[in-house]
């Protein structure tokens, strides 16, 4: 009797499943197997469901056609920034895409994360990307002590305004990718340690703001950027690092003619 | 690989790349031609009377057209980097510019 029972289960999403996929059936899907000097897409069939994101895709091809498949992931709810991958070539999180939202011809293809040196098929090694962070000026500093009584914070302040807008960057390097300045320049810091550089310029409680800026205008700054707007375009959190490195621009402008005329 | 690209301000980078090589690649041309009156009028007013040909014309309307989209397209990149408007005031401002530019061009094809 017990154990009939995970039997009929089975049996019955079976067919609830078979009744779903009657009409879409199996996708076609190519994935990069290799690095980034040597490898070559190869095609996959995986059975179509009537909700699935592409992470479910990937997951289900190391699961049940080729266990050696390497990619990444954590929490699967657009929090980790973890499983950012090119779909169709354009850069996503691959956990909040829906297959049907990017599927052509019951075809989709999937490769890693663009502007990062491939470690093996879908993982990128994100280093650098997390260097830049840094070089940016992107770590922060407290400005005040465990002892100290904790500073109010104005959420209406126009500084702190300009600090929110860019504090829900999960670090999915999605705009790196996006990014054709980064593709043409390998030593530009890129949108995201920008974004980052301009928020914590604006963050009463970051105590080192003065080096950002010197962080920020050397050769691989942000006068590198040319406002193309991929980076904005892309954000899957809707951030606009775009317009936070033209603050950074107006900033950096600002503090070299103070420089010049004091 | 090449992600999608096809987006408005992706593509006004593109049309100011390629606007502004061009105008650097015509302009010392455009120089030259003008250091003919000075140097050699004759060969001027041959080269003038070639530029009679609607072809021509075509080419020298390629070149102004150009011009103005590099103008436009490096006065939109410096108020938008320079001016932290918010996005409905940048609509307005665009629109005001766009109403203005049609308006004022009507008038100078009627003056012409
Ligand atoms: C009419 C007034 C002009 C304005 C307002 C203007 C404005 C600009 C601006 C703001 C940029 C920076 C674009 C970026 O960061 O991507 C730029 C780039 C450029 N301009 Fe101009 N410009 C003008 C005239 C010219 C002329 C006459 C030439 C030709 C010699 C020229 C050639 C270029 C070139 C080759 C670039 C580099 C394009 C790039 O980096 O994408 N510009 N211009
Ligand atoms: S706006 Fe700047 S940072 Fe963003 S994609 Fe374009 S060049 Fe890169
Ligand atoms: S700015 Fe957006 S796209 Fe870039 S790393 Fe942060 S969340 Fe990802
Ligand atoms: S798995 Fe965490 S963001 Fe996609």
């Amino acid at each position: 009797m017990l154990a009939s029972i995970p039997v009929r289960l089975w049996e019955h999403a079976a067919g609830w499943e078979a009744g779903l996929t009657q009409d879409t059936t199996v996708l076609e899907v190519s994935v990069w197997r290799g690095t980034a000097l040597d490898g070559a897409y190869e095609l996959f069939e995986v059975p179509a469901h009537e909700n699935q994101t592409i992470l479910d895709v990937v997951s289900w091809i190391q699961q049940y056609a080729d266990a050696s498949l390497t990619y990444r992931f954590a929490c699967r709810v657009g929090m980790c920034g973890s499983c950012a991958m090119m779909v169709n070539d354009q850069p996503r999180w691959t956990c909040r895409t829906h297959v049907k939202k990017v599927l052509k011809d019951r075809r989709v293809r999937i490769g890693p994360l663009r502007n990062l040196p491939v470690i093996k098929d879908l993982a990128v090694d994100m280093d650098r990307f997390f260097d830049k962070w840094v070089a940016a000026g992107g770590a922060h500093v407290p400005s005040a002590g465990r002892g100290d009584p904790i500073p109010a914070v104005d959420p209406e302040e126009s500084a702190r305004v300009k600090a929110s807008a860019g504090i829900e960057c999960i670090n999915c390097s999605i705009c790196y990718a996006a990014c054709d300045t980064v593709a043409g320049n390998p030593d530009y810091l890129g949108p995201a340690a920008l974004q980052r550089a301009w928020t914590l310029l604006n963050d009463a409680k970051h105590d080192a703001r003065a080096q950002i800026l010197d962080a920020v205008s050397g050769t691989g700054g942000c006068h590198n950027c040319h406002s193309m707007g991929s980076c904005t375009v892309f954000c899957p959190n809707d951030l606009d690092p775009m317009s936070a490195i033209a603050g950074l621009k107006r900033e950096t402008a600002r503090g070299f003619f103070r420089r010049r005329g004091g | 690989m090449r992600p999608a690209r096809a987006h408005p301000l992706w593509l006004a980078f593109v049309l100011h790349r390629t606007s502004g090589l061009a105008l650097a690649l015509f302009l010392p041309l455009h120089f030259w031609v003008l250091s003919l009156a000075l140097t050699q009028p004759e060969r001027l007013d041959a080269f003038l009377s070639f530029t009679e040909q609607p072809i021509v014309k075509l080419a020298e309307f390629g070149l102004v057209f150009l011009l103005a989209v590099h103008m436009f397209g490096g006065l939109r990149l410096m108020a938008l980097e320079w001016l932290p408007w918010s996005a409905p005031q940048k609509t307005l401002a665009a629109g005001a510019v766009g109403i203005a530019v049609l308006i004022s061009g009507t008038f100078f094809l009627q003056v012409v």
